[in-house]
Parts: C-alpha cells; structure tokens; sequence
C-alpha cells in the first residue's frame, strides 16, 4: 500500500551489541523513493515550520522523487550545513515529523504514518557528501576583510562558521578539547554518529576556509577584549552546557558512580573502550543502572550494554526515571533501541542513596517508588514519592544523566557578559547578541539543554546578525 | 607542543622525576601560580593534568615537573628533548590568591614540592616572609632545594631516613615553625597523607591551609566531573572550582580511595608494556 511508511533498515539486534558500528542503516534508493513519493506535497507545509532552521522540506522531498539528488542536496544546505548529522540525530517525532499532516494535532510526538523527514535528509546527506558536492564562498564578498572568532565546536560553533565561511567571511574556531566536534565527539556514540560523517562535515568547513584551533579555551589563553585587540570584528560563543548535575544524595562520590557525561567522554572521546591500546580506562559494571530519561540517558546505557557484551558481562543494564516512558524527552527511536539491545526499564523510581562496599565503591542503590501527580511547570505530571516503597537494587556501577548546568569557564572571567541564575548567557531573542557589542551566543549556553538543531537553528540566526554587524562595519550604515 | 629541554632531577633507587620545558606560547603568556594544564603524550594517550611549574611568556616556554609513577607519567617522563607532545591545554583552574598575608609556611612533599614553587615565589614576590618546609624519602629524592633556597626566608629539609638535612616528616619540622610563632597561611602540596597531616596540625595551631589537589580529570574543564571531592558540605571540581581548597574542609578519605578508582587498570597496562 502505497502510504505504508518506509522503514529504515537496521543492524541486526544481537550483533550490534558486539561493536559501537552504526545501528540505522538509512535508505537505499529504492527506499529513499518510496517514502519520497508518500508525500502529499502540502499546499501549506506545516513540517517545515517545525524545523529550528527552516530547510524546504517540501522543496527537497520534492527534488530526491525527481531523481534530482543533488538539487535536493543544495535544497538542504541551503539552511543546514549537516544534513548528515541532522538526518541522524534530529528529534524529528517532536520537530518535522510532528507537524507532518499525517500526525494528528496533539499527539504528544509524530505519527509513524508521519514521512519519515530525517531519514531521507540523511540519505541526501550522505548522497552529497559521497559526490563531493561542496558549496563555495561567496567571492568578492564585501566581507572578506573581516574575522569572525566562533568558540566552541559543537553543533552551534560548527554552524556558526559554516553560515559565515560561505559569505566570504574568515572564520577561526577556537575549541577547548584536543579535538572537534564537540558534544557530537563527545557525546554521541559512534553507533549513532559515525566518526567518518563527522569528521565528513567537519572537512567542509575547512574547505570553506574555516581555521580550527585545537587545545584553545578562550577565558583562559585568550579574553573576549584581546580576541576584539586581535582583529575579529565579531564572536559567537558555542559554548555548550558544561557542568553535569548530580542528585545530591548520599554515596554520590562512590567510586563507580559516573557523570553520563564522564562516561561518555571516556569512552567516546578516548576510546576507553579499546584500553589498554587507548590509554584511558572506564570500568565496567555487572549490574550498571542508568539515570534519567532523556537522549543521554540512552546513550550511556547504550554504551553501557554494549561494554558488558563486548566483554562477556552477562548484560544487565537498567534505566532508571522518576516518571513513565511517555514523559522521558528522549527521542522515541533510542528508546525503542535500547529496548531491542536488552537495556531494562525502571520507571517511576526515585534514587534515594548509593551504598558502598568496604572500598569505597558503589553496591547497590536504594530508591523509592512514585507515581505521577499534577502537571509541574515543564508540563509534565510531577512524580510523587510513595511512602514507604523504599527498595534496594544490585548496582555495581552508576550513570547520572540527569542533565547539564552552564559551564562558567569564560562567563566567570568576562564581568561584562549578563548571565541568568543559572549561568546561562543571557541574550537578545532577535539577533542572540549579548550583553557584550559583537558578541553572540547559541546552542546550550543560552537557555539550557537543546537538541543538536535547536543550536544550529540559534546560531544561525545569530549568524545573520553577525553579518548585518560586519556589513555595517564595513559600510558604516 | 615541542619539547625543548628535558633532564631527570631524580633517577635512581626506583624513581625517575623528570622536569620539561615545553613551548606553549599561549600558556606561557597566561599562566598564573596555582594553575595547571592537561596533557596527552600521544593519540592514543590519556588527558592527565599537571602543575605549570613555570611560565616564560619572553620565550614561550612552560615548565613541568612529572614523577613516573602510573603509566601515562611514566611515557611522559620519557620523552625527550625534540619530542612533541600530542595535546597540551591551559592555563586551566583558578590562580592562587596571591596577596600579602604576612607569613606564608609552605609545605611540599616528594613531587609536590614542584607544585609549591610557583607559590613560593610568587608569595616571596608579593612581599610575604616566606618559610619553607621540604621532605622526601631521602637525599637523592629531593628536588628543586636550590631554587626554594633561593627564595625562603628561612628553609628546612627534612628526609625520612635522614641521609639530608633533618630526620622526619615535614609535619615535625611544620610543628616547631607554628609552634615557634604565628603564621597566617600554610601552603601544603605532597601525598594525600601529608597534606591530611598538614591539616590536621595547622588545624590544631588556627593557621587556615591551602592545599593543591591531585584528582583524577579528563577534560579538566568542568565537563565531566570526574574530579569531583567533598569539600565541607559541598561537591566541589577540582578542575574548575580547584584545584586549591581550604584543607580542613576537604574529605581527604574520599579523595584517596576516587583517586584509586582505576589502579586495577593501571597495574594491567603498567604490566603490558614492561619490555
């Protein structure tokens, strides 16, 4: 029938575990056509209204049932640098696909009927980055004589440099880690994110002229004032979210209780699942419970169960949330993997301590039960603790993914910059300008956790702004 | 990132502690006493941070100090003059609080001595009067005595075997120095039992204790947590809060057993690559 979706093809479910290769395999072309042509090609597009920037969903949809894959392709990068990141990481089912006709309005995430949007960006993606298809910098651009300072190579640094590289502007990003990329290196798991389409859509960028500079954390080697002394006519801070949050309940410091992101970074980043060929240890638990609900969540438990396979543990890793599955933020497809991968689901469980053996390491983890009250101010019903319903579970090893604070690094030393009480730069919705002339911000350090779009979405916008200021600079008008 | 000048100042009887001058013109013109960078020795390597011993910004030149104690130390130690370092990052953590207290006792042990020597000499600088504590296990252990003595107003060596200046612990010679007049700072950096027992006596003589923690990091920059001590009542990262806290309010039993968290996977790698 020819409105039944298209699925994508997956890695088989007991062989993924064994490695950290990626799990959706995407669209073949077939594919890729089939679920092309379930689109209706509204009269008024709602999809595109739930991209954070804007691509012509309809437009490119349109160009791949055309065969026109690399129309398509500009289609795309005409708003987004990356659709080969996006394609595989977009909470599509809350952004896009929610907006899709085939959704009903108020469903809490997409229909399945919904075109599957991501999958066909990917296949796009992955279609212009194998043809080589590489826009150019503007030439002759009025702008060429001006430098612009992007700190931080995540998703909204990259996106940052790659909006201003095309209209002839120098870029230099300046990142704080050995490498690029940011929480998409540290963060997402290969199986997720391949490293080669990573470092893919990172080559672009230099391509287009972008200068990166590793082991570089401005606040510490450089100011904001001395970045201005040196030249650059504007600076947009992608900073990220920074500081993990903990619980603050007793046994925290255990050894083998882990930040999701500590974790992450060991293995992601350091590979600390090849130790000893890579330097960097993590260990490992028999009994590894994961908190919280959102994508990390389900990352590190991912990454968690397949550490156990791949060193013949008996996998038992558990997610452990306060509230049910409808409620976690998490995209519905991790959640549906780490399922299929064996990951079990607690919910409805509050962590109330972690106890420890005589060495100091965690043991078990005692938690009480809750059921859901009224609605908080997120909008989601409010667990409640149950009375009395303490229970104490085997836990070996602890992963708090529970989400991020700001990260005070630059912000600390630049007394000029307004922060809100929660270390989050504080800017103009329009132009995301601080409080700082020239400088701009996007991504998590302005407003909290997003996704991977969301911070491109802000840091495009503050991108066009950066180029009314150089044009301005430039033309004194 | 390159190496310009390596030498061992111990090497023997089971030790090596190597000092390297590394270019790092970025650092050099930012670093402050107190503050530290993370390193890896290669690609494959670990993020490991260390003290910056000292900064030129007139050459572009960091100095640091690394006892080959665990593996990736042991790789640092034995790189040589030429030799890049695969990443190196900072100035990272707050610089001490560098201001006029009056007297300033400082307190190094083993390796740690190189951390007090930013200190001292910036303390010195600043006009404070200066003593110096310094201990190691004994005689041929002990490193930097030269260039403290060149800054203490006054200076004690202790060994514990003897072979040097004073037989003891520098908790004997800390003893007579707060005992013999008021101090209004100690500086402590050494083994985590040292700096426990500098604690507990400063605490006995009301001479508030700073000390220069040696968690385990990763990023080293507030990232991860996996530096995290109790510090009072409070979580504290010892990357970005740190790396010196008060002395009496840090949970030194903590602090030893996280540091430990990984000494399994240390011996086995340690054991691996024995030629």
């Amino acid at each position: 029938m020819k409105n039944e979706p298209v699925t994508a093809k997956e890695e088989d479910r007991s062989s993924r575990v064994m490695n950290f290769g990626e799990v959706v395999l995407g669209f073949s072309e077939t594919e890729a056509l089939a679920e092309a042509s379930r689109c209706i090609q509204c009269k008024d597009p709602k999809c595109v209204n739930g991209c954070p920037v804007g691509i012509d969903i309809k437009e490119f949809i349109s160009r791949l049932s055309k065969k026109d894959y690399d129309g398509a392709y500009l289609t795309i990068r005409h708003k987004n640098n990356f659709p080969s990141i996006c394609g595989r990481v977009c909470p599509a089912e809350y952004q896009c696909r929610k907006l899709c006709v085939f959704t009903k309005k108020g469903e809490p995430f997409a229909s399945e009927k919904a075109i599957n949007i991501h999958f066909l960006e990917r296949f796009i993606g992955d279609h212009g980055a194998a043809k080589g298809i590489e826009l150019k910098a503007a030439e002759a651009s009025d702008l060429a004589g001006h430098k612009v300072a992007v700190v931080g190579s995540g998703p909204a640094g990259l996106c940052a440099a790659g909006e201003l590289a095309r209209r002839g502007v120098k870029v230099v990003v300046f990142e704080g880690l050995h490498t690029t990329g940011g929480v998409l290196r540290y963060g997402i798991p290969p199986f997720r994110l391949p490293r080669n389409i990573l470092d893919g859509e990172i080559d672009s960028l230099k391509k287009l002229g972008v200068e990166i500079r590793t082991n570089f954390i401005v606040g510490r080697a450089r100011t904001i004032d001395e970045l201005f002394a040196e030249g650059y006519s504007a600076i947009f801070l992608g900073l990220g979210a920074g500081i993990p949050s903990f619980m603050n309940i007793p046994g925290e410091n255990l050894c083998n209780v882990y930040s999701a992101n500590e974790f992450l970074t060991r293995v992601n980043l350091m590979s600390a699942h090849k130790f000893p060929e890579y330097h960097t240890p993590v260990n490992i638990g028999k009994h590894i419970i994961v908190i919280g609900g959102g994508n990390t969540a389900m990352d590190a438990a991912r990454v968690a169960i397949r550490l156990q396979n791949m060193n013949g543990i008996k996998p038992d890793t558990t997610i452990s949330y306060r509230r049910t599955e409808v409620e976690m933020p998490a995209r519905r497809l991790e959640i549906e993997h780490a399922k299929e991968e064996g990951v079990k689901f607690e919910l409805l469980t509050k962590p109330e301590e972690f106890i420890g053996g005589e060495r100091g390491f965690v043991m078990r983890m005692r938690a009480s039960r809750c059921e859901l009250g009224e609605p908080d101010a997120s909008g989601r019903r409010k667990p409640v603790v149950i009375p009395s319903s303490a229970f104490e579970a085997d836990c070996d090893l602890a992963i708090i993914a529970i989400g991020l604070g700001a990260n005070t690094i630059l912000t600390g030393v630049t007394p000029g910059i307004k922060i809100d009480k929660y270390g989050d730069v504080i800017v103009d919705p329009e132009t995301m300008e601080t409080s700082i002339k020239g400088v701009y911000a996007g991504g998590d350090i302005v407003g909290g956790e997003g996704t991977v779009i969301e911070a491109m979405g802000m840091a495009k916008k503050a991108s066009l702004a950066i180029l009314d200021r150089l044009r301005h600079l430039s033309t004194g008008f | 990132m390159r190496i310009v000048s390596k030498e061992f100042l111990v090497d023997g009887h089971g030790m090596r502690i190597a000092k390297l001058a590394v270019k790092s013109p970025e650092i050099a013109s930012k670093a402050k006493a107190g503050q530290f960078v993370v390193l890896m020795v290669e690609e494959k390597g670990e993020r490991i941070p260390l003290t910056i011993v000292e900064a030129d910004a007139s050459n572009g030149l960091i100095t640091i100090i690394v006892q080959a104690a665990g593996f990736t130390s042991s790789l640092l130690a034995g790189m040589n003059e030429g030799d890049t370092l695969y990443s190196i990052v900072g100035p990272l953590g707050h610089p001490t609080d560098v201001k006029k207290y009056g007297k300033v006792a400082l307190i190094g042990g083993g390796v740690g001595i190189a951390e007090i020597y930013p200190v001292a000499k910036a303390m010195k600088d600043r006009g404070n009067y200066v003593a110096i504590i310094i201990g190691a296990r004994s005689k041929d252990l002990l490193i930097l005595e030269k260039e403290l003595t060149g800054i203490a107003d006054e200076m004690v060596v202790m060994t514990d075997d003897g072979s040097y200046g004073r037989k003891g612990f520098v908790t004997d010679a800390l003893k007579q120095l707060l005992g013999r007049e008021k101090y209004d700072l100690a500086y402590a950096v050494g083994p985590i039992p040292m700096m426990r027992a500098v604690s507990d006596l400063s605490k006995s003589f009301a001479v508030v204790t700073l000390v220069s923690l040696n968690a385990i990091m990763v990023d080293g920059t507030g990232m991860c947590g996996c530096c995290r001590v109790k510090v009072g009542n409070d979580m504290k990262f010892s990357c970005v809060d740190g790396p010196e806290f008060e002395a009496w309010q840090v949970d030194w039993q903590e602090l030893s057993i996280r540091n430990g968290i990984y000494a399994e996977q240390e011996k086995h790698i340690c054991r691996l690559n024995k030629a």
